[in-house]
């Protein structure tokens, strides 16, 4: 992992105590509030409806042991006891007192973890696939590519106040599990014709009001060029892009109406002039990064564990998890671990402090002292032996974090929504927990295999529900709230946004309409195989819009 | 006739907050003084933003209640989610105690 320096250590502590004064002079009166909010919103300090929040940013996905205990610390002493993972693999703090702030903040930079561009019209934390370093179809790590944009990003002068937020994320492997696509820019980690590895670039993709797939603007981009390149699109995106209207001011908006040819033009005019500028990316920098990123020591195992068989022959309980939460590791005798944070009935991403601290203990114990938060808001055991396995699984089990359903219809991703939420239209939590509910049987979810269902309480489409399989999104209808559907979204390697199916439903009657979709595919699917989206995709909408609305 | 309270979040904790007939702040809607919509509240929205208030709370704006008996009801959802708490949640919030 990517240690702090001094330079690094001195700027995040500096700005703690900046912050601590800017919170005095609020208090005493010194600033107002139109002052302050801007301020602590640098800071990742918003105010929602009960209270303030924090949101911390985990750098693309991946912190150690000590953070994860110091999350624990500050949600049991700081906070009532919990935090909320986010599809930007960040971390959310949903009671603090903004007189503990300064505090809080304090305690998180003795771990190397802050919050500063979680929120504002900056570059925000990059995101990239959770099975970095661990998955067998991955070409290369991508978190080194993630931390260089970090240090290029963070604090960078020319880029504080750009038209709007700006949100990267990069995969390494060819599956796309880091939703590159629907990105401001999503990078690609791609072979050459000569084998080189460099980067596919997309940009201007994002949701929200005007949902859009980013377009690929270079196909093959060297590795030694990647900051200034991206520092083109970002100069091209700080001149051009509209500031005069909030909901046209993201970089999609500018590359759909200049178009991407046209973008990319100005990109590469851009690109000459810096192209051998200080931002050119020398191979020992990139080899110093990487060396933070090192695989962990892993020990040369069997390809077959016959403890773990034989487990998984006497305990149905523990096959099944390992069948749905446990992936193939790119080292022999290894496997990935996903905990889920969906427990039937149970709030999606929400994770006690106690459970943290068992998450902390059971990393340094069995995955060299790491962890990844995932976009799909629950996180992930790198590196586990496979004959560790049953002894995490019997852990993860007591503390409640051992469902098995990685993947499957309660793996659901919802935001806070109206129950947190200043700009909320529609509750999410409870409409996911209904859901969870209604599918909780585990053979009832095998049946119905993998897919995603993603639930927004507003447009600003934080969970990004136009690329869920199925995607919920909360109006506001008449002071009711109103649920629209959206199906055949996917934000994998072939993005999609999905399609609006009908009329939004009520509260009463969305749970019954997923289960009506759901229905609907088992009947008309063509072998178990076959999954909702293929099934989707080969029909088309009209069954399941004459299943849900009747043949109008 | 359309009754409003004032409300707003407190600044140092961030907690919902009501502007009650003592002019101060109460962490209960049962204690806001409700008054008519327009000019009455517009008064009454002055003083609660004045700038005394402004070190105490943020962002003070009227909201739509019912009044029964002593019982204020916020007519929005988002409103009566903010007297009691996260609805997933009854051990937080308001509604906890
Ligand atoms: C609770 C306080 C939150 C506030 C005030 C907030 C606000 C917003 C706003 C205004 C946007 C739209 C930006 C735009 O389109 O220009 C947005 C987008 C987004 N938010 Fe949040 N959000 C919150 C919580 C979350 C949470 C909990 C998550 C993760 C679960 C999240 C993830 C995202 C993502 C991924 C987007 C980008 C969607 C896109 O591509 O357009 N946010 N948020
Ligand atoms: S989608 Fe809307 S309701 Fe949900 S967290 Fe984002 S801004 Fe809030």
């Amino acid at each position: 992992m990517y240690k702090y320096d001094d330079y690094d250590q001195q700027l995040v502590d500096e700005r703690i105590e900046q912050f601590r004064d800017q919170v005095n002079r609020r208090l005493s009166g010194e600033l107002s509030e139109e002052e302050f909010r801007p301020l602590r919103l640098m800071n990742g300090v918003y105010l929602q409806l009960h209270a303030y929040m924090l949101r911390v940013a985990i750098p693309y996905g991946t912190m150690n042991s000590a953070q994860m205990r110091q999350f624990a610390y500050i949600a049991r002493n700081y906070d009532k006891g919990y935090g909320h993972f986010t599809t930007r693999q960040n971390i959310q703090f949903n009671w603090p007192k903004l007189v503990d702030l300064p505090d809080i903040l304090t305690e998180l930079s003795k771990v190397q973890m802050h919050a500063i561009q979680t929120s504002g019209n900056c570059i925000r934390n990059t995101t990239t696939d959770q099975y970095a370093g661990a998955s067998f179809d991955e070409l290369e790590d991508p978190r080194p590519w993630c931390e260089i944009i970090r240090q290029w990003s963070t604090m960078h002068p020319e880029f504080t106040y750009l038209p709007r937020k700006f949100k990267m994320a990069v995969t390494g492997a060819p599956n796309d599990r880091a939703a590159v696509a629907i990105h401001d820019i999503g990078l690609r980690i791609r072979r050459d014709e000569q084998g080189e590895l460099g980067f596919e670039v997309m940009v201007g993709g994002g949701l929200g009001r005007t949902p859009m797939i980013g377009k690929t603007i270079c196909e093959f981009l060297p590795k030694e060029d990647l900051l200034s390149y991206l520092e083109a699109i970002l100069r091209v995106y700080n001149q051009f892009g509209r500031r005069d209207n909030k909901y046209k001011a993201r970089i999609k908006i500018l590359v759909h109406e200049i178009g991407a040819e046209k973008f990319a033009e100005l990109v590469e005019k851009e690109w000459e002039e810096i192209r051998d500028s200080a931002l050119h990316l020398p191979a020992e920098e990139i080899e110093e990064i990487s060396a933070h990123f090192t695989p962990p020591p892993f020990d040369v195992l069997p390809a077959l564990s016959s403890s773990f068989s034989e487990k998984v022959g006497q305990d149905e309980k523990f096959a099944y998890w390992v069948q749905n939460n446990v992936r193939e590791h790119k080292q022999q005798g290894y496997a990935i671990v996903n905990i889920s944070l969906k427990p039937i009935g149970g709030i999606p991403g929400d994770i006690s402090h106690a459970q943290m601290d068992v998450v902390a203990d059971l990393a340094d114990q069995f995955s060299f002292g790491e962890i990844r938060s995932t976009h799909e808001q629950n996180l992930v055991l790198a590196h586990v032996k496979r004959d560790d396995l049953y002894a995490v699984w019997l852990k993860l089990d007591e503390y409640g974090l051992a469902t098995p359903n990685s993947g499957l219809i309660t793996d659901l991703i919802a935001c806070p929504g109206l129950d947190y939420c200043a700009l909320a239209n529609s509750r999410s939590i409870p409409l996911a927990q209904r859901i969870s509910e209604r599918f909780g049987e585990l053979d009832r979810q095998h049946e119905i295999g993998k897919v995603q269902v993603k639930i927004s309480g507003c447009i600003n489409a934080c969970t990004h529900h136009h690329v869920g399989h199925i995607g919920i999104l909360g109006v506001d209808k008449k002071g009711q709230e109103f649920y629209q559907i959206t199906l055949g979204g996917r934000a994998d390697e072939n993005a999609k946004i999905g399609k609006i199916v009908g009329a939004g439903l009520s509260t009463d009657e969305v749970v019954d309409a997923v289960e009506t979709l759901i229905n609907t595919y088992l009947g008309l699917r063509e072998s178990k195989e076959e999954t909702f989206l293929d099934a989707f995709n080969r029909v088309g909408e009209t069954p399941f819009k004459e299943a849900l609305y009747g043949a109008r | 006739m359309t009754k409003q309270v004032i409300t707003a979040n407190r600044l140092d904790d961030g907690l919902a907050v009501f502007f009650d007939t003592h002019a101060n702040w109460s962490a209960s809607i049962t204690e806001a003084a409700v008054v008519e919509k327009g000019e009455e509240a517009d008064t009454l929205l002055a003083t609660a933003s004045n700038a005394d208030n402004q070190l105490i709370v943020v962002g003070p704006y009227l909201i739509d209640v019912d009044q029964q008996g002593g019982k204020i009801t916020p007519v929005r959802y988002r409103e009566q989610i903010r007297t009691l708490g996260p609805s997933v949640r009854p051990d937080l919030g308001y509604q906890a105690k």
